[in-house]
Formats: structure tokens, sequence, C-alpha cells
């Protein structure tokens, strides 16, 4: 290599143990040959490619915008699509499995369900305050509440936080990071009518008042958002 | 509980937690300087007995503590015991109700006497 890139095209190989079947399956080891710039996405696409088939995982966009193919790499939940095998391989190895707390489908793949379902308990929906008829909201972009949900609004749902909350682990019923977020930013949207029945749902053992502020959500969170300030704003909101 | 029931727990306690910062500030300083100025226990019963502002000052320690620590047993109940909401409830009153019997028989022989 003439322009100094790492010189890891070679022959230097990956020692991956990927997680098959459902709850009750192992790790199967696959050799994967390493290469520059190479995603752990990029190597559970070349392990389905090429060297089985019947390998089940989940992607989409491949450029972090879907939050489709978060996994628990070495034991903490990430994109796979943006994490980049320098960055977490252990002595050129990796270990790969489906995210946790939620169930396994099959090998890569959890199922999203109770996620998702936690999102429209916690009235994740916006309540529309207007008609068609009505003109347009004014929100002002530099109004405190505009800032607040800016800062809450760019989650794109894959999951890592869900996986990573450990009272997600203790409480199978907590609402979890995301979807608390994501009230937050309804809370904070002036054209939302629904925070009464809103900030009921979210609050309780299951909602923001068990919120340890561990902060592993804030801390592994690929779009680098802070669900632990939601819940805190949430738990702000529920006493007024 | 309800989740307003919650919140207003969660809200007890926060608001305990502030006196209890205060109130330990001062309680802390006050051993230094009893410690530190060689004060021995009978001077300093001497200057507690019959002050209505420590009695006071303690007394509404005591109350802190028993609601902040009681909403805390509760919470450590419900997680790490796995008991229900009811239950913990019922277990943490308890414990709140004896530390405010043990602490106001403390107060009462510091502020007031044997």
């Amino acid at each position: 290599m003439s322009d100094g890139a790492p010189a890891c095209t070679g022959t230097a190989t990956l020692r991956v143990a990927v997680w098959r079947g459902d709850s009750n399956g192992s790790f199967q080891v696959f050799s994967v040959p390493r290469r520059g710039s190479q995603t752990v996405l990029d190597v559970v696409t070349y392990i389905q490619r090429v060297l089985d088939p019947t390998l089940a995982y989940r992607f989409a966009c491949r450029v972090g915008m879907c939050g489709s193919c978060a996994m628990t790499v070495n034991g903490t939940p990430r994109w796979t699509c943006r994490t980049h095998v320098d960055k977490v391989a252990r002595g050129g190895k990796l270990e790969i499995a489906p995210l946790a707390n939620l169930p396994v489908v099959r090998d890569l793949v959890a199922d999203m369900r109770e996620f998702f379902d936690k999102w429209a308990a916690a009235r994740g929906r916006f309540e529309p305050t207007r008609t068609r008829e009505d003109d347009f909201a004014a929100v002002k972009p530099a109004s405190p509440a505009r800032g607040e949900a800016d800062a809450a609004i760019e989650c794109i749902g894959c999951g890592v936080c869900y996986a990573a909350c450990d009272i997600v682990t203790w409480n199978p019923r907590y609402l979890g990071p995301a979807a608390l977020n994501r009230a937050w930013t309804l809370v904070n949207d002036v054209r939302d009518g629904g925070n009464v029945e809103r900030l009921a749902a979210v609050a309780g053992d299951a909602g923001c008042h068990s919120c340890h502020t561990l902060m592993s959500c804030t801390e592994l969170c690929p779009k680098e958002l802070s669900p632990t300030r939601s819940i805190a704003g949430l738990k702000r909101a529920t006493i007024k | 509980m309800s989740a307003r029931g919650e919140a207003r727990l969660w809200l007890w306690q926060r608001v305990t937690a502030a006196f209890l910062a205060f109130f330990v500030l001062v309680h802390l300083a006050t051993i230094i300087y009893a410690v530190r100025g060689g004060l021995s226990a009978a001077q300093i019963l001497g200057r507690t007995r019959g002050s209505v502002t420590w009695g006071a000052f303690y007394a509404a320690f005591v109350f802190a503590a028993a609601v902040h620590g009681g909403i805390g047993f509760r919470t450590i109940a419900i997680e790490w015991l796995r008991l229900r909401s009811r239950a913990a409830g019922a277990l943490a009153l308890a414990i709140a109700l004896a530390l405010v019997a043990l602490g106001l028989r403390a107060v009462a022989a510091v502020a007031i006497g044997p």
C-alpha cells in the first residue's frame, strides 16, 4: 500500500463468535478476513454472503440513519454499520450477539415488538390540536421548549439504549430510555394536546421515576442524545 | 401505587434530600467545632439541654431522614426484594416509624434530658 493506509488487507483474519439460534442458542466461530475501514456490519455481511447464507440479521441503510442494525458487540450494544472493527475488536476477536433485554427471534435478530409497544404505552404519538383548516403553528426555533425538543428529537429507534439499560433488565415493565425520550420531545411540542394523559403514562414505577440515572443510555446512544436528561425533565414535568 | 402517587413520593424524597443536605452540613460543622474545641460530653449536653433551637433542628432532621430513608427503602424492597408495591410500602412505613421513634428518643435525651 503506497498511500499509508493500515496494512490490514493482507492475510490478517478476525475470529468472530456469532450467536446462532434463539435464546437457547450458542456462539458459532467464523474466520473473517480483516479489511481496512471495516465495520462490524461488514463482518456480519461477509459471514452471511460468503460463509453461511443461513445467518439471520437485520440491516437497511448502512449509513447510520435507519436504526435497524444494532447488535451486541463484545458485550456492548452498538449500531454495527457505524462501528469500526478497529475500535471494538480485542486481540483480533469479536463476539456478536443480538440486542439484550429483548426476545431473540433467530441468530442476530431481536424481536423489537415490546420496544416499540412501549413507545405507544408512553403516548409517543403526536396528538394534534389543530386541523388542516388552521394556519401553521409558529414555533420559534430559539424558544426553550423547542430547544428541549431539538436536543432529544434525532432518535433513530435503534434500541441500543434499551439494551444497555439495567432498569429494563430488573423491571421488564419499565418503559425504557427511548420511549421516555420520545415522550419528552412531545411534552415540549407546543402543538401537542396529549400531555395530561402522557405525563400520567410516563410516571410511576414503570416510568420515569424508576430511572436511577445510571446513564448507560446516554453513554452508548449512537446519536449522542441524552435520554437521562429527557427522563429528568419528565420527572420535573410530572410534579407540575 | 398510582402514577400520581409515585410522582409524589419522588417529590418528597427530593425535597427531604435538599433539607438533609443542609442538616448534614450543620451537623458535621457542629461536630468538628465541638471536637476541635475540646468540649466534653457533659459540656455539650449542658449547651444542648433546654435548647429549643437544637431540639427543633434535630427533630426536623429525624423526620426528614425518616421520610427520605423510608421512600428509598420502599424502592429497594420493590427492586431487590421483589416485594409488591403494597407490601413494600407497609415495610417502609414500619421502618420510617421506627426511625422516627429512635430518633426522637435520642433528640429528647440530648435536648430535654434524662
